[in-house]
Formats: C-alpha cells, structure tokens, sequence
C-alpha cells in the first residue's frame, strides 16, 4: 500500500463480501424452491428471493468495483484520495440503501423490473451515492500527478455506469418501450461498460504481478475495450429479438452479438500472453489465480456460453428459459466475480501487512468456487436444454416441463454448496488478514 | 505494428460510430410507421395493469415478451393459451387466480395470494390481452398455442 487513503477500499470489499454470503443464502431459498422445498412462501414467496439475489449481485459487485476504484486511483494518480471522510459516508450510504432496499423487497416495496427492482424514491439516493463516489475519484484523479490509461479506462467505464442508470427510472406505460431502455441500463453495462471496470482492473492487476511494461498493456486495453463497445453497443439488439420491435434487431443483434465473444477472447489471450511475458517473479500467487481465471471463465461463461444463444434462430426458443440462467451465472462469476476477487487478493495483503499469499486455503477456495460455479452452469444448461425441447417443440405444459426437470435443481445446490465452501474458504482468509494498518505503508512491493 | 495512439484511436472511434448507429436504430424502431405494439390501442386500463404488474413484481417469478424469472408460466400468449385450455373462459379463469385469497397453486408450486379487487383482476386481463396482440417477430408462436416456426425461415410470414 502506497498511500493512507487505499485502506478505505477494505471497508467496501468487507461489504462486498457480506452482500455475496446474503445472495448465495437466498440463491439457495430459490433452489429449494423449485424442487417443491417451498416452506418459506409465506414470508420470502420466489420473486422475493430472486429480487434479493440479483440485486444484491449488483450490489456486491459495485461495492467491490468501488473498493477497487479507491485502491487503484490514488496509486495510479499518485496521490492521496481527496476526502476519506466523504468516502465512508458513501460507503454507509450505498450499503443503507442495500439494506432498506432489501427489506422493501419483503414487504411488496419494489419496481417489479428484472435487475432494476429498487423503488424510483431510492434511485435518487442511488444518484447521489454514485455521484460522491464518482466526485471523489474524478477529482482526486484531475488532481493526481499522472493520468494513466488504467485509471481513465476505469473512471470512464464507472461514468458511464453511472450514467446508464438514468434510462431506468424513465416511466413508460408500453412495456414494449420499458423493456427496450430497462436493457439500455442492464446490457450496456453488463455487456459495455462494467468491461472497461474489469478491463482497467485487469491491467492494473496484470501491471503489478507481471511486471509487462506498462506502455504494452494499456496498448492492448485500449484494443479490447475498444472491441468490447464495437460489438456490445449494438449487440444489445439480441435482447430486442422477440419484445415487440422491428425484426431489424435480429440482423444487427445476430451479427454484432456473435463478435462479442471476441473481446473476451482477446481479454483471455491478453492475459494469459502478458503473464508469460511477465517475469513471475511477484509472490502473490492468489492474486495472479484469480486475474488469470477471470479472463479465461469470462471467455467461456460471457462470450462462448453468450454466443450459444444469442443467434437469432436459437434464441427464438431459448428466450424466456433457464438457458439463459446458465450463461448468466458463469458470465456474471467469470467477468464480474473473479475479477472484485481478483483485486482483493492483490490489495488485501497490501493493505494489511500480512502477506498470506499462498495459503491452501487460499487454493481451495479458488478451485472449491470455480469447480462449484461450473458444476452450477451445467446443471442450469441441462435443465434449460431440457426446458426448450419440452416446452418449446413438444409444446408440454409449463408446470409439467418443471416437474421434469427438477432433478437437475437438486444437482445445482450440490454444485452450489462446493461453490458455497469455497465462498467461506475465502472469507475465512479475508478475516485472517486482519484489518488494513497503516503500518503496512512500509511494506509497498 | 499498432501503436498505443492508434488503438486509442480505435476504441474511442468505433465506440462514437456504434453509439451514433444505435441511437439511430433506436429512433428507427420507434417511429411510428415501424410500430408493431398496437401501441395506439393502449388504454387507461391496460397502463394500469402493467402498473399492478411491476408494483407486484410479476416478473419475479413469470416471464412476459420472454422476460422474467423462468419459475411460473410465460404470460405474453396466456389469454389464449386459458382460452383453448377452459373453452374460452380465459379471462374468468385469471381473474379467480388474481382474485383468490388464498395461494394458486398448481403442481405444488404456489403462487402469492393477491386477492385483488374485481377492477384490478380487470386491468390485468386489459394488460395481457394488449400484451398478447404484439407482434414478436415469431416468439409469439413459440409460446402461444399455435406451432412455431423461425422468423429467418421461408416459411414465415409476418
């Protein structure tokens, strides 16, 4: 750790951490769920849990990218955050609004839009926690002593997030039209911007631990993100497909969605060839597990398992089913997960002084999570897969298609309890760290 | 080889062409002469019913124009799909599941008891038929009563 103020990103990836244990808690009341274990109905009915779990990954991925940001800007700006004071009170804000989200959830207090269920009277709060948070690092970075690309991929993409949000709280009275812009906010960042987040992290991850010249790796960041928008922008239209609007979309989402694997693709090579340039020599081994598994888990569960139904003629039976849980659940661990992981792992020892770099632990937490998260995958495809020929072409009655394939849920909290395992195995090594010092300044790499 | 300049070139360059190309499709999609929602046929009634919808967070567990949660039915056809089902009593039948006091709960999977009032089961009957006309470039086939067939194939005609 190079400067004081670094120690504040602890506090947004112990919250991190937190929110990821309550959505993996309601993940399985969901699971249980659907194999008929529905004992909790009346107090947390499905579409409660399932708004908890989506929007609490959310949460705990922007808290982690928060922590991220609040790491990285002031080493790369080479100067102290502006205000540690003002960040706390955004910590205590974003995590506040989490919280009363939450529990509105339980009590029928909500939007009722997939990915966007907090209430409008929260969104404002959500603008101005975004907006300080936003201030605090745009200001330190305008301040700083140096502009890096690492640090401006990573501003920007964190801008634009913020900026996305606003297509969410306009109202409609189509749900033809709510369903066009609802996707502005959820696909352009999950598939646009939250990738120049985890492209800019990646290469402030892949600086430190391969010791590759800088000028290279954000030459090649600089490339990826610039794929990424190329084919995310306008392959949103594969969300447009079937909800009411011009069949354009199935030509210009088709093509565009089936280059979206390639920035992932050149995410993975860009990592994986940079860690053999690298002289591998940094004994953080944990972190490089994490960075170097994040690249290459994205390519399989954002990009290949993306592009699996993104074609036009596919996703015409595919839309609507569990097909699309099983991309969701590797992209968002792949792309998004492992990344907040990724850059814990680095700043932790940094921040504590302990540098438990190589612990078994810290291993088995790593192959416990991903063996899970795939195991997880699978189960979801084989069930979607199931779902689409029984529903779809055998045209079988709903409820009889989920009674079939019930079994393959039973499968999926099996692989979700090792992904579980792996959770705790990596929070138990978080708590061993102990608490960010400043005594750890001395012992920057 | 690329240099750092030009590869900025190319991420800030194709990010402004695509941003400008998709705002133009958008404002293309929803231009009247491509409208293809009925979206003149929206009435009180039926905005009230999407507003029943979201503050109940139906989406939670149904999925509508393939959107949802994948635990309970997909809703876009579910007019005609109850009426084929109940000989036409459709609207009757959602109402009673909308208007029940206590949890629907076909195959053991329950269903929240709303116990909505008479004119709110309405305004969701309003809703789904609006909802049912929209023409989903073939999804509607998928999921309504009568046999698929691919948008990209020969056989289909809009």
């Amino acid at each position: 750790m190079k400067y004081k103020s670094q120690k504040v990103a602890y506090w947004f990836f112990a919250l991190s951490m937190l929110l990821l244990v309550l959505q993996i808690t309601y993940g399985f009341i969901m699971g249980f769920a659907r194999v008929g274990l529905d004992n909790l109905h009346d107090f947390i009915p499905f579409n409660t849990a399932r708004a908890v779990h989506t929007n609490l990954l959310v949460v705990w991925l922007l808290s982690g990218f928060m922590g991220a940001a609040y790491y990285i800007i002031p080493e790369e700006a080479q100067r102290e955050l502006v205000s540690v004071k003002l960040a706390y009170v955004q910590l205590i804000s974003l995590a506040l609004v989490g919280v009363v989200s939450i529990v509105g959830f339980h009590f029928n207090i909500w939007e009722g839009r997939k990915f966007l269920e907090i209430p409008r009277p929260l969104d404002y709060l959500v603008v101005v926690n975004v907006l300080l948070f936003l201030g605090l690092i745009l200001i330190t970075l305008f301040k700083g002593k140096r502009r890096t690309t690492t640090a401006l991929v990573l501003s920007m993409g964190l801008l634009f997030a913020a900026l996305l949000y606003i297509p969410g709280m306009l109202p409609f009275d189509s749900q033809v039209s709510d369903s066009f812009f609802r996707w502005w906010v959820v696909h352009l960042w999950v598939e646009g911007v939250w990738e120049l987040i985890m492209g800019g992290i990646l290469s402030f991850l892949l600086i430190k631990l391969t010791g590759v010249d800088r000028e290279v790796i954000e030459k090649w960041l600089y490339v990826i993100v610039g794929l990424t928008f190329l084919s995310g922008v306008l392959g949103t239209g594969h969300h447009y497909y079937y909800i009411g609007v011009n069949d354009i979309w199935l030509i210009v989402g088709g093509v565009f969605s089936a280059l979206e694997p390639l920035a992932f693709l050149a995410m993975a090579l860009f990592a994986v060839n940079m860690y053999r340039k690298g002289e591998k020599k940094h004994p953080n081994k944990l972190a490089l597990y994490w960075t170097l598994g994040a690249a290459i888990v994205s390519f399989i569960g954002a990009g290949l398992l993306g592009f699996a139904h993104t074609l036009p003629q596919t996703n015409l039976y595919t839309h609507g089913t569990l097909v699309t849980a099983m991309h969701g659940h590797l992209a968002f661990w792949g792309a998004y997960g492992m990344i907040v992981f990724a850059i814990i792992s680095y700043a932790l020892p940094n921040m504590t002084g302990r540098k438990l770099y190589d612990s078994a632990r810290g291993r088995m937490a790593y192959w416990f999570s991903n063996i899970g998260m795939i195991g997880m995958t699978v189960a979801f495809g084989v069930a979607g897969v199931a779902q689409v020929y029984l529903e779809r072409k055998m045209k079988l009655d709903f409820m009889t298609v989920q009674n079939e394939i019930s079994i393959h849920f039973v499968v999926l909290m099996l692989c979700a309890s090792l992904f579980t395992i792996g959770i705790i195995l990596y929070i138990v090594d978080f708590y061993k760290h102990g608490k960010p010092t400043d005594e750890a300044l001395e012992e920057q790499n | 080889m690329l240099s750092k300049k030009q590869a900025k070139a190319f991420f800030l360059g194709g990010t402004l062409v695509t941003f400008l190309v998709f705002i133009g499709l958008t404002i293309y999609s929803f231009s009247k002469s491509n409208d293809q929602s009925n979206y003149g046929d929206i009435t009180d009634s039926v905005v009230r019913g999407k507003e029943i919808w979201e503050t109940n967070n139906c989406m939670g567990c149904h999925t509508i124009l393939g959107e949802g949660a994948y635990y309970a039915p997909e809703l876009t056809k579910v007019i005609d799909r109850l009426n084929e089902k109940y000989n036409g009593a459709g609207d009757a039948v959602i109402k009673s599941i909308l208007m029940s006091p206590v949890p629907w709960q076909p195959n053991g999977r329950k269903m929240v008891a709303y116990s909505m009032t008479d004119a709110e089961a309405s305004d969701m009957v309003a809703f789904f038929k609006w909802i049912g006309k929209i023409d989903l470039n073939g999804f509607g086939e998928v999921v309504g009563v009568n046999r698929k067939i691919s948008p990209l194939s020969k056989g289909y005609n809009k």
